[in-house]
């Protein structure tokens, strides 16, 4: 099969998993208990006659999948509907939070990269030594501590005790919204670093007992060159893998982080949007989650061929 | 300069009640064929290893293993490196396992010389597609960009065994080499070892536990049992004539390629684990010669025998035991 009609099949396979989502997103909201009318008439008290007006207004009078094909309708031309909350545009109210949110999003995806894939590697090249031990010691107590844990003992420590960061806000410029950013990207990325550490000690450890690793060396090869180029090489599979998929379900767990460490982001953004009952923000926001899930797990299927040729390029092991 | 040279090599593991191996000795000549033949378990991977300074880290090891007049125990990085590269090279038994499965065929053959060597890629490469058209691969050109699981069995061990030749050794070292392969390409990859062996005047170590195949391949075998040599003798001698009775015992359970098939007399008991040990000859349980108070007692020593002192066998009783002839001697 040739790589145009894979990545057709990817594409498709994205649009449907897409549709079912907003489906789901649609009527879940739909199901949910309270009243947007009466949060958006509230502090007044509206005659029936305004009450019908205002579901008039905002489609709420007509039936279940009316509402539905019409708001699919407007999103598939990029028409998200406007925020109850802000009264302004979805677009434009994530567009604006946007940023803040992937700056998080990328350093931390550093972070794991280079913490725990790091400390995974050095673990497993000191396999049943003390320090390996202390490795796995730190993973499984950073595996076991919650974001919101994190995120309250990083801003007293390093916040208030310290003072080496600020404890609120997103800054601005370059330089200090990374300084901002630095100590929720750390309490958002501990749980998977610890996660990315593991998968990678026991990947490099299942190569490390390969015999073409022990050909390698038989040789002649340097030991250095053999652990690049076979060892580490053959054991990214799985650290992609799982790397792909922590990665895109970060956007999530930025809720919890950017909410206590008082930023303005996608996830804070939702928190709020869900306790006011902004329900077209939220279905914006969670098709979006739901988008980049799909899509950084959809680039992770594709580069796969590329690290193991053993794998068809069309997906399914052969 | 002996081309490899054994020496009362003895190699020990944490948590093992016998060594891996007990005071190995073995010589191989330039240019000669040296069978080393046993059950699993019994050593005979372990001694090939040392040949290239592969024995496990955790490892006590006394004794030498030279290497034309190099000692590799305890060996530095660049000693080890040297041989590795120049001198001796091993066919390891399954090549799906001993070949990076997600790296080119190319990139097996040519990485050793561009990383030791350092030769250029256009170099390496030139040097790879007449390594795969002297293993006898149909389309080097092509092989050289494929994929180890792109290849059949037979073809990689030929990939394997260009791979060997890279550094244009003069000890080949191969470990089964055709156990992991169809029956009906074991003998061809044989035929390219000895066509190999020959042409190129290798010096070659073959480890077999079919003792058939190593009378017919080989100038001289030696047999290994729980980590001792037990007898060394020219193929043919030692086809024609085994004097030890673990030898005796091995021919009895080998079924005779041609003529009647008569009942197979297995050799009783199992092979002595890592967790055994015993103060005697270790295959004192198994031996139906065995004389209770001396073959138990102390272990006998690898001696060359006094009626033909080319051959040597560790038994007390190798005298005394009637000289039997299991089958004529094959060629």
């Amino acid at each position: 099969m040739s790589v145009a009609v894979a990545l057709f099949r990817k594409l498709l396979g994205m649009a449907v998993t897409l549709l079912v989502t907003s489906f789901l997103v649609f009527s879940s909201l739909y199901l949910a208990p309270g009243d947007p009318v009466s949060f958006l008439v509230k502090g007044r008290s509206p005659s029936p006659a305004e009450l019908v007006a205002v579901r008039k207004e905002f489609g709420f009078d007509q039936p279940f999948p009316a509402r539905y094909w019409h708001w699919l309708d407007a999103v598939l031309h990029g028409d998200f509907g406007r925020s109850y909350l802000f009264h302004e545009s979805v677009g434009a109210v994530i567009w604006a939070r946007l940023p803040a949110s992937l700056l998080l999003v990328g350093v931390s995806t550093v972070l794991i990269a280079v913490v725990g894939i790091g400390a995974g590697a050095f673990s497993a090249l000191r396999h049943g030594t003390r320090t390996d031990k202390s490795v796995l010691l730190l993973v499984t107590v950073g595996a076991a501590v919650p974001s919101f844990a994190a995120a309250v003992v990083l801003r007293s420590v390093f916040g208030v005790r310290l003072g080496w960061f600020p404890t609120i806000g997103n800054g601005t410029g370059l330089l200090d919204e990374l300084h901002h950013v630095a100590l929720p990207a750390v309490a958002l990325s501990v749980t998977f670093m610890a996660l990315v550490t593991r998968v990678t000690r026991a990947s490099m450890l299942d190569e490390l007992g390969r015999e073409h690793v022990e050909v390698a060396l038989s040789r002649g090869a340097p030991r250095g060159s053999v652990l690049r180029r076979h060892v580490f090489r053959n054991a990214l599979g799985p650290i992609l893998t799982v790397s792909g998929l922590l990665v895109s379900g970060m956007l999530v767990s930025t809720a919890i982080v950017e909410t206590a460490f008082g930023m303005s982001g996608i996830g804070s953004l939702l928190v709020q949007c869900v306790d006011e009952l902004d329900f077209q923000v939220v279905q914006a926001l969670v098709l979006l989650v739901v988008a980049v899930f799909v899509v950084v797990n959809t680039l992770v299927d594709l580069v796969h061929p590329l690290i193991d040729p053993r794998i068809a390029a069309g997906g399914g092991a052969r | 300069m002996t081309l490899l040279e054994i020496d009362a090599l003895t190699v020990e593991l944490p948590g093992a009640a016998r060594p891996v191996l007990d005071a190995v000795t073995l010589r191989l000549a330039a240019g000669e064929v040296v069978g080393l033949v046993g059950e699993s378990g019994s050593g005979k991977s372990v001694t090939a290893r040392s040949a290239l300074g592969l024995l496990p880290a955790r490892a006590r090891v006394t004794g030498r293993v030279l290497v034309e007049g190099r000692d590799l125990v305890g060996a530095d990085a660049a000693r080890l490196r040297e041989v590795r590269t120049g001198v001796a090279s091993m066919v390891f038994q399954d090549p799906r396992a001993g070949i990076n499965p997600v790296r080119r065929i190319g990139d097996f053959l040519t990485e050793p010389l561009r990383l030791t060597k350092g030769w250029s890629r256009r170099e390496a490469e030139a040097r790879a597609l007449e390594l795969l058209a002297a293993v006898g691969l149909p389309d080097p050109p092509r092989h050289l960009r494929q994929y180890p699981h792109q290849l059949s069995g037979g073809m990689l061990q030929r990939v394997m065994i260009a791979g060997a030749l890279a550094g244009e050794p003069r000890l080949l070292l191969c470990d089964e080499p055709t156990t992991a392969l169809d029956v009906s390409t074991q003998a061809e990859i044989l035929a390219l070892l000895g066509g190999l062996q020959r042409a190129r005047g290798l010096g070659m170590l073959l480890i077999t536990h079919d003792i058939e195949l190593a009378a017919a391949s080989c100038d001289r075998v030696y047999v290994m049992y729980a980590g001792r040599i037990v007898e060394q003798a020219p193929a043919a001698e030692l086809f024609g004539s085994p004097r030890h009775p673990y030898t005796r015992g091995l021919l009895g359970s080998t079924p005779p390629l041609t003529g009647p098939l008569e009942r197979l007399r297995p050799v009783p008991g199992a092979p002595m684990s890592l967790a055994e040990s015993a103060p005697g000859c270790a295959f004192a349980a198994r031996c139906t010669f065995a004389e209770p108070g001396r073959c138990d007692h102390s272990a006998p020593e690898l001696l060359p025998l006094t009626a033909a002192p080319d051959r040597s066998a560790a038994c007390f009783r190798v005298a005394e035991l009637p000289n039997p002839a299991v089958t004529e001697a094959r060629p």
